[in-house]
């Protein structure tokens, strides 16, 4: 019983540091920007006052959608906050102990599925061109997905994250081989396709042609939005745990005890600002992508990760 | 009169369904009866393998049945029970004489079932009659063979006989029937009567093929590779797990661009079918590596996505069909807005997307994730070129599945949301009740085999058992959670389906904690300061489909016509203005048009010695006789 009630109590403090932490994230993310810019930007806690604000303004809703597009923000958020549950973020083995990277993918996809019908819902021409590219872009970012995992499978002997992540953690030589750098930059290309930013996505802008996600949700306001923005912001910062935990996992506590769970969750935090940094070196360096040029940049990412399963393969 | 046969083939199904189950449970029978026909007579036998697709057959038609009571065309009702009651024997055949005859009368009374008034009714039925009736000769050869060999038509004759065969002649035998039974599965290149043969049919016709008909090609693959002839090398495997990859990509991309609902669903049945014949493939590989665990873990994959396919597919027919039935088209460029007007269809619609879509917890996301995990164990295998093959399948089985989910993002988006493209949808009219409760039945089925596989799992390990060994391939844990090898990878759609409605439930409270704004305005959709909203505003299926269309060029082939009719006076007057942007397909380029053309070419020589007179016919058969009697 105290293995369930510790899981539960895990389950929790994971839903609650992705919720809470999703919009600092986000938040750093643009301050850090800014800065890189040479302009002195908003404060990395400016998100959490967009949500507030949101919050508390009423929901206008077009006349021409239906309940797809009112359910879809909470569909949407729900799979986030058990996808929350089911990564590796805290502790080595997630609360949700059967969890594997396909099933994270498959949850993901259900939100996505789910946002796309609601931006074809408003029957604007927006709606429609940003769900055609978001789907677009999400099934062909999902063979690279597969295949990253394939190779780091192959050599955990388990698609199981936990599993994954307590094998190299505790045997570091299985990852000194070329083909875990050529999946994790596989699997960064694949984060920046997926939660829409440069050069896929420009998440910063509201150009009607040039946008993909911001075009699907441009009907959301209020209390509908905010969630939109919420799950946007922890479908980053899960993309981000996976990055740091599965292909970094040491300091990775493998056991529930205050000790370590500090540690790690000061590591992790030190991890994903050395991302989050990447991240805003790159997209302050690239210019967007014309959207006919993404699946170059995605069939790339494939490459990578198939020959990150070769070499792999050819150097056991 | 006619409502009887709904209600006939509801019982027939039932009592197939019930067989069915029996068989898999309980003790297998046989019974035969040798007087009725020549070469051995009717024979039938029940086994675990027969009993599950006897019982998809039956499970299948009883929903199916129910919704037609209240649908309206009466087309063929006749040929409905012999079709089902066919479909049921096929499975239960134990020797050629009775295969051949079921298999035979399935196909004559569907082709009376596809074949209608229409010009294109009639063309989808001629070319469905020619491709099943190569495959039968294809099946008839490669069965004829084995029987010459092993002096026998029983197939229980053959299972001892095969080991003993030549083995270039056991392949030889293999390859027709896989040819045979491939064209009935519709697995490419042999798919082109699907998509002309499924629109064609009645919609719960559509359904029972897609569903249940389809599924006995993957029934022959089954039994012909695991059973009548025995372990065979690991080419086959290879070659079915690469057609099957083959066919799921090439039905779904097919499936992206055609905006024609039910040739729509045809296409993701070809996509289907290769995504359980890859699990199958793999199941064969691993079998002729002597990895009965891994081989069990693919069968069961493939029977799993068997029955889910029969359960999905037939709703989202029954949903084209009910969407036909109210607004009297197929096309989805003049759907839209139905979820207002038909909220039980589109319910039932959404549903049978979201499963066919793979997304968790409905049934799809079991199978297809069962089929990976079998496929990611491939290194088991200690092979590159088998390693590649699996690597290939892995990439191609992704691929399929995010293009499927944006495929019917479009499929229901295009077809039920936003606001109408035509009058005939504004004026739509919900199904009534028994169409409604057909669809609800087969919905509840998808809810139920996604959330259920710690009870379904374990009745397919007993059926693919018999095939591939004893061995166990998945193992229960606690929280009805899925084990896969050990500890390879597990899941539990039960624990998954609460975590949602937990969140949902969680992100409800935070909201009303946080105290969120709970007003609501309606309004008008955003639009850069029109006016008026109109259909012609919305985004078309053409266009959802147009950055597809472009990414994979290189296969769709894409030709731009654009017509422009301009005044006179200026050519800024634009009058009239026709945009098309159709796809060619390569199997009717590079295949069968030049295959085609040879045929005729062949036949035009052949016109040189037809003069159309009796007496030079009657020195033909003289000639013939002497040439044969000197011969002899």
């Amino acid at each position: 019983m105290s293995a369930l009630l510790g899981d539960g109590l895990l389950a929790l403090a994971q839903v609650a540091v992705m919720a809470l932490g999703a919009p600092l994230l986000v938040g750093g993310l643009r301050s850090l920007k800014a800065r890189l810019v040479g302009r002195r930007g908003p404060s990395p806690l400016q998100p959490y006052r967009d949500l507030a604000k949101l919050l508390g303004k009423e929901a206008v809703i077009s006349t021409t959608t239906s309940w797809i597009f009112r359910v879809t923000p909470y569909v949407l958020a729900a799979t986030m906050l058990v996808a929350a549950v089911a990564a590796p973020i805290l502790l080595a083995r997630p609360p949700l102990g059967f969890a594997g990277i396909l099933l994270l993918m498959y949850l993901l996809l259900l939100g996505t599925f789910f946002l796309a019908l609601a931006g074809l819902d408003s029957g604007s021409a927006f709606g429609g061109m940003g769900a055609s590219r978001e789907v677009a872009v999400a099934a062909l970012a999902e063979p690279t997905v597969v295949i990253a995992v394939f190779a780091l499978a192959l050599r955990a002997d388990t698609t199981n994250l936990g599993a994954i992540v307590e094998r190299f953690a505790r045997d570091p030589l299985l990852a000194a081989n070329p083909g875990h750098l050529l999946a994790f930059v596989a699997f960064f290309i694949v984060m920046i396709a997926e939660t829409g930013r440069l050069p896929v996505d420009n998440p910063a802008t509201h150009l009607e042609l040039t946008m993909i996600h911001e075009a699907m949700v441009l009907e959301y306001s209020g209390r509908h939005l905010a969630l939109v923005e919420w799950a946007a912001a922890m479908k980053l910062f899960l993309f981000m745990t996976l990055l740091a935990n599965l292909f970094v996992p040491w300091g990775v506590p493998d056991r529930l005890a205050a000790g370590p769970l500090a540690l790690g969750a000061a590591l992790l935090a030190v991890k994903l600002g050395v991302l989050t940094v990447a991240l805003a070196v790159i997209e302050t360096s690239v210019a967007k992508l014309r959207l006919f040029r993404v699946p170059e940049l995605l069939s790339g990412s494939f490459a990578l990760a198939l020959l990150s399963v070769l070499a792999v393969f050819l150097l056991r | 009169m006619t409502s009887l046969v709904p209600l006939a083939t509801a019982a027939l199904g039932a009592a197939l369904g019930v067989v069915g189950l029996v068989g898999i449970f309980g003790p297998g029978w046989t019974l035969s009866t040798t007087w009725l026909v020549p070469l051995g007579g009717l024979s039938l036998v029940m086994d675990p393998l027969a009993g599950f697709f006897v019982a998809l057959v039956g499970w299948t038609a009883l929903p199916v049945s129910i919704y037609a009571i209240g649908y309206a065309e009466t087309r063929g009702r006749a040929a409905w029970i012999v079709f089902l009651l066919a479909m049921g024997v096929v499975p239960l055949a134990a020797n050629v004489m009775t295969f051949v005859l079921a298999w035979e009368l399935m196909s004559l009374a569907s082709y009376f079932l596809v074949v209608g008034p229409t010009r294109e009714a009639q063309r989808a039925a001629w070319v469905y009659a020619v491709m099943t009736h190569a495959g039968l000769a294809c099946l008839l050869a490669g069965m004829l063979l084995v029987a010459g060999w092993s002096g026998s038509t029983e197939f229980a004759q053959w299972r001892m006989a095969a080991p003993a065969l030549d083995p270039a002649a056991r392949s030889l035998a293999w390859t027709l029937l896989a040819l045979g039974f491939g064209s009935k599965a519709g697995v490419v290149p042999l798919h082109v009567w699907l998509p002309l043969a499924h629109p064609a049919a009645p919609s719960p016709v559509s359904a029972l093929m897609s569903g249940a008909m389809i599924k006995l090609g993957v029934y022959g693959l089954l039994r012909a590779s695991f059973d009548w002839l025995g372990v065979g090398p690991a080419w086959w495997g290879g070659a079915i797990l690469l057609v099957g990859a083959a066919s799921a990509l090439v039905g779904v991309l097919y499936a992206l661009v055609d905006h024609d609902l039910k040739r729509l669903l045809a296409f993701h049945s070809i996509e289907n079918v290769g995504i359980i014949l890859i699990g199958v493939g793999a199941g064969m590989l691993f079998h002729a590596a002597g990895l009965p665990e891994l081989a069990l873990l693919g069968l069961v994959a493939g029977l799993y996505h068997t029955a889910n396919h029969a359960a999905f597919k037939a709703l989202l027919f029954l949903g084209a069909g009910a969407v036909l039935h109210a607004t009297g088209t197929r096309d989805m460029e003049a759907m839209g807005g139905l979820i207002k007007r038909m909220p039980w269809t589109a319910a039932c619609f959404l549903t049978g997307s979201m499963a066919i879509a793979a997304l968790p917890p409905l049934n799809g996301f079991v199978s297809e994730w069962l089929t990976f995990q079998a496929l990611l164990q491939s290194v088991r295998i200690p092979s590159v070129p088998v390693t590649l093959a699996f690597a290939l399948s892995i990439a191609a089985l992704a691929l399929t599945a995010g293009l499927a989910a944006a495929c019917f993002v479009k499929a229901f988006g295009i077809s039920f949301l936003a606001l109408p493209r035509s009058e005939a949808a504004a004026h739509a009219h919900e199904a009534p009740p028994s169409m409604r409760a057909g669809m609800v039945l087969l919905a509840a089925a998808c809810v139920g085999l996604g959330l259920g596989p710690a009870a379904v799992v374990p009745a397919l390990a007993d059926v693919a058992r018999p095939l591939t060994g004893d061995a166990r391939a998945v193992t229960l844990g606690p929280w009805l959670t899925l084990q896969v090898s050990g500890g390879y990878a597990s899941v539990s759609t039960p624990v998954i389906a609460v975590g949602l409605a937990t969140a949902l439930a969680l992100t409800l409270g935070a909201l009303a904690l946080a105290g969120a704004d709970r007003r609501r305005r309606a309004a008008d959709t955003w639009g850069c300061g029109r006016l008026v909203q109109t259909a012609r505003m919305e985004y078309t299926a053409t266009a959802f489909a147009n950055p597809f269309t472009r990414v994979f060029d290189f296969f769709y082939r894409p030709v731009r016509r654009v017509e422009i009719d301009a005044h006179p006076e200026s050519r800024l007057f634009v009058r009239r203005i026709e945009y098309a942007n159709p796809t060619r397909s390569l199997f009717d380029d590079w295949l069968y048009r030049p295959a085609l053309t040879a045929v005729r070419a062949v036949s035009r020589r052949a016109l040189a010695i037809q003069s159309g007179s009796a007496n030079l016919y009657l020195a033909y058969i003289l000639a013939a006789l002497l040439v044969l009697l000197v011969l002899a």
